[in-house]
């Protein structure tokens, strides 16, 4: 892990106002600083992703500047807030899924052996259709770096961190390794503490109405939003295997249609033509259903995930804070150790102050947030589909007028 | 033989041609002339370019077996026989009309179209049950027939909402030809059904402006309709029974209308009585659907779950199906196995027909021995047309085989699809309700209900899907095997026909052996055994 001899702690007293949040997830942030991923190589089992910075802030050396990242050099960032106490208050941006490049690995691989069995045409499309997707997959997990990183840009305290800075700046090898078992092992027991932990806090009634209201809220909210996800996607794997089965008897129908030239195997070649181009419409729907609703949902799973994290800790400096109140209290009425019990009593009041109160405003930009989110996504679905409908509606009666008038 | 196919004929309207050449071939038989063979495929031909609009429909009525006619003459009435040269002096008769039902009964309902089954005057003359086939009309006048019907059911969108689009053959346009005339001597015993599965209204207007009779008046047609299944006792020995409607003005019939009650072995044991009468020589009689143990099971034991409901549902449009195939086919319908399926109220059970009954188990037996023998006998096919006409067949199953799997996973992932959907929709309601934002948990209760007329949409195209394209595929995969039966069927008598000459040629070698050993005794004897067999060699020629 690198260390960069840079001013300790992010400033608390940030100049820069928050910035009007946008109202998509890629945050579109002021131009002191601006992050993108510009570029991105795929290779055999990893990407390598180009990371673009614009930046007027005085701490880095250039004002525009490109490094190459890897995943893993993500998730590690993404860690490194988490740990952080300082960010306790905060809402950590979701690191973005590992590019999961294995299924479509999987069906090339089928493809290349069932390549005797098939036509050479069959081939052919399904090997196109097969890039498609890898490249679809590949878009979009380029757009979650990316989204990811304009978070922690937009976010004002998030983006004076040492460790993005390094991150956005370090041009050679952050050296950054996967967790190896150990540390794997260790992630994992902390988990289950944590999660034993948290119930424990969620018990604690909450002084704060608000905060109460808002577990109570994120709860169910993330429950659901994990069921509604799950859903789309199912839905979403049906809608492409049915427009791939289009795509199967549109060949057959070929192959009938090409047999003879009688007038059925006319009918039989425009109905596979037509069969064709539904396909065609049908796969974009479903791709865009996916793009718009699922990645959507799946977004704000990860997002409320954070959030309830962040309720999370806050709920522990919550018990802390009680817990200190009590060791206090026992230190008076003992008369030992007070001064102790009091500076540990003012130390976790403090950090429980602070953290409800930058909750407090996270948690309501969250909401902000994830309206705009929705209303953007939901609305552009929406005008997707409606457009691809009444595509799909004119390929058919087209083609039923073109039958008709060969009758 | 010399007959240039211009068209590459689809294999359906092959199965017309097929039987026809079984027709001719015995014919020839009779009048011994190669000619007509050549006629005969030059018929065949121009029915094939006719035919080949409606591919399934052409299959179900293909047969057609021309019997020996008595006198031979065509009667002159036939101006068909015009063009249709030396028809006449085959004594050719026959030869059905039928529109060609190519949609399924649902789809009848959808499409305003006139779905009507057109018959011919089957009473017009008691000595002449089927007039001559209007074929050579249409031969001649249609060269390139633009199939005003196809099956539209082979889109599944709704592209194909009326789905038949059947040109119902008016009765007084085949009148003339039939008429109750009683001089034409049609005397063809069994009608030779070469059934025109789509014609053009326009040749149909000139075969009128042909034929100068007057029209009967009488309408050919019978409408069956199978419905309202009902479950019939309890327990194991429970069945469904099915309603068989009958809507009629053919006079073969009591009523105009009446309804039978009957249970699947009866239909069964109606397919199977039909089978053994008609098969041998040289119809297709349609496929019966087939026993399903697990449905029936299921629906016998009463669970009242969507998939037995489907089940049944199922069997009762195939059933539909299957009742409206046999009764286009103008000899089947002459059959008195078929009207007393029809009419009589009592029907006497079909106990063979019980999977695991003894007649089952020799029908299995039955079976093997057949698929044995097609793999020993070696048939020289003296017909290229119809090896041609087989290997096309081979095909067009091997095609129908694969788009019927890919559209039963397009249904299958389609019904997963509406389920999908249905799950989403919920699920996002319940978003909705959760989340405290007005507007958008409005958004996100609306995008469920859309969501759900979405899954209501998709599980209508589902059976649609299912009902229309993908049965209807199944059925002409089960056609095409009860064609390729009729080929065995062929087969087999050629074999026959062989072994009986053979046998006759050792009982002539015996007799001439005889004769020189000179005892007169055993010469005798031989004589009378040959005269026992040249019948049976005639026989087996005339069946070929």
């Amino acid at each position: 892990m690198m260390q960069e001899g840079l001013d300790d702690g992010p400033d608390f007293l940030s100049e820069e106002d928050r910035g009007p949040r946008a109202v998509n997830v890629d945050l579109q942030t002021d131009a002191t600083l601006q992050v993108d991923i510009s570029d991105a190589l795929s290779e055999r089992d990893k990407v390598k992703f180009t990371v673009h910075t614009k930046s007027t802030l005085p701490n880095f050396k250039q004002n525009e500047f490109s490094v190459v990242r890897q995943h893993e050099e993500f998730i590690w960032l993404h860690d490194s807030f988490v740990d952080n106490e300082e960010y306790a208050g905060y809402i950590i941006p979701p690191a973005p899924p590992r590019p999961d490049f294995d299924a479509s690995r999987e069906k090339l691989q089928k493809l290349g052996e069932g390549e005797g069995s098939m036509t050479k045409e069959e081939f052919t499309k399904m090997k196109q259709e097969l890039e498609a997707e890898y490249l679809a997959i590949f878009k979009k997990t380029v757009a979650m770096h990316e989204v990811f990183l304009c978070r922690v840009a937009a976010h004002p305290i998030l983006r004076k961190d040492i460790n993005f800075h390094v991150f956005l700046e370090y041009n050679q090898d952050l050296s950054v390794r996967g967790k190896n078992k150990k540390e794997k092992l260790e992630d994992f027991f902390k988990n289950v503490v944590k999660s034993a932990d948290g119930v424990l806090v969620a018990g604690v009634k909450d002084v704060d109405d608000f905060f109460e209201h808002e577990k109570t809220f994120l709860l169910e909210y993330h429950n659901r939003v994990k069921d509604a996800s799950a859903k789309s996607d199912k839905m979403i794997r049906s809608h492409k295997n049915v427009s791939e089965d289009f795509n199967r008897i549109a060949a057959t129908l070929y192959t009938l249609g090409t047999q003879d030239s009688t007038d059925v195997c006319k009918f039989f070649l425009k109905i596979s033509e037509l069969l064709e181009k539904t396909r065609k419409i049908e796969a974009r729907v479903a791709a865009d259903e996916d793009l718009k609703l699922a990645d959507l949902l799946k977004y704000y799973l990860r997002e409320s995930q954070a959030a309830k994290d962040l309720l999370y800790r806050r709920g522990r400096a919550l018990v802390d804070y009680e817990n200190a109140n009590k060791a206090l209290d026992k230190a008076r009425s003992k008369s030992k150790d007070v001064l102790l019990a009091e500076t540990s009593q003012q130390v976790c009041c403090q950090k429980f102050e602070r953290i409800s109160e930058s909750a407090k405003q996270e948690l309501i930009d969250f909401k902000t947030r994830r309206v705009a989110a929705f209303r953007k996504n939901l609305v552009e679905l929406a005008e997707l589909e409606l457009k691809h409908a009444k595509g799909n509606l004119q390929l058919l009666q087209s083609c039923l007028g073109v039958l008709k008038g060969e009758l | 033989m010399t007959y240039e196919r211009g068209s590459s004929c689809d294999a359906c309207a092959s199965v017309t041609a097929a039987l026809s050449s079984l027709a001719w071939l015995m014919l020839q038989a009779v009048a011994g002339g190669g000619r007509f063979r050549c006629l005969h495929s030059v018929v065949s031909l121009g029915w094939l370019l006719v035919a080949s609009g409606v591919p399934w429909s052409i299959v179900t009525r293909a047969t057609a077996v021309a019997r020996v006619l008595g006198d031979g003459s065509l009667p002159a009435l036939y101006p068909a026989a015009a063009t249709a040269p030396d028809w006449t002096q085959a004594g050719w008769t026959g030869g059905g009309r039928f529109t060609a039902r190519s949609a399924h009964t649902a789809s009848n309902a959808a499409s305003g179209d006139p779905v009507v089954v057109e018959r011919r005057p089957l009473r017009s003359s008691p000595s002449s049950p089927e007039p001559a086939s209007l074929h050579a009309e249409d031969i001649s006048t249609s060269n390139g027939p633009k199939p005003a019907e196809i099956s539209l059911e082979d889109d599944r969108e709704d592209l194909f909402a009326e789905a038949t689009e059947e040109v119902s053959l008016d009765s007084p346009e085949r009148e003339p030809i039939l008429s109750d005339e009683p001089s034409p001597a049609i005397t063809p015993v069994t009608p030779t059904a070469l059934v025109t599965p789509r014609i053009d209204p326009v040749m149909f207007e000139r075969c009128k402006e042909e034929l100068e009779e007057e029209a009967n008046g009488d309408s050919f047609d019978i409408d069956i309709s199978v419905s309202d299944p009902e479950k019939v006792g309890e327990g194991m020995n429970a069945y469904m029974a099915y309603k068989v409607t009958t809507k009629t003005s053919l006079s073969i019939f009591n009523k105009k209308e009446f309804s039978v009650k009957r249970r699947f072995s009866d239909f069964l044991g109606l397919h199977s009585k039909l089978a053994s009468k008609y098969m041998h020589i040289g119809y297709i009689v349609p496929p019966a659907p087939e026993k399903s143990i697990v449905g029936m099971t299921k629906v016998k034991v009463g669970k009242e779950d969507p998939s037995s409901a489907e089940f049944v549902e199922k069997r009762r449009s195939a059933l539909e199906r299957y009742l409206e195939r046999t009764v286009k086919h103008p000899t089947l319908l002459q059959d008195p196995d078929v009207q007393q399926f029809l009419e009589s109220s009592e029907l006497p059970r079909a106990v063979s027909t019980q999977a695991l009954s003894g007649a089952g188990i020799l029908r299995m037996v039955n079976k093997a021995a057949d698929a044995v023998n097609k793999m020993t006998i070696k048939m020289n096919e003296s017909d290229a047309w119809f090896e041609e006409k087989q290997q096309q067949f081979e095909n067009l199953d091997q095609q129908l085989r694969k788009l019927h799997t890919s559209v039963e996973t397009l249904v299958c992932h389609r019904k997963e699809l509406s389920v999908n959907t249905a799950a989403f929709a919920k699920s996002a309601a319940m978003l909705g309700n959760s989340e405290d934002h007005t507007a958008l948990s409005r958004a996100l209760s609306q995008l469920a209900e859309v969501e759900e007329k979405i899954d209501q949409l998709h599980q209508e195209q589902a059976y649609a899907d299912f009902y229309l394209f993908s049965e209807l595929l199944s059925d002409y995969v089960r056609l095409i095997t009860a064609v390729k039966g009729v080929f065995d069927q062929r087969m087999k008598t050629w074999q026959k026909w062989q072994d009986a000459q053979a046998m006759l040629q050792k009982k002539l070698e015996a007799e001439a052996k005889l004769q020189y050993a000179n005892k007169p005794d055993k010469l005798q004897q031989a004589k009378d055994e040959i005269r026992e067999a040249s019948p049976g060699v005639s026989v087996c020629k005339d069946e070929k």
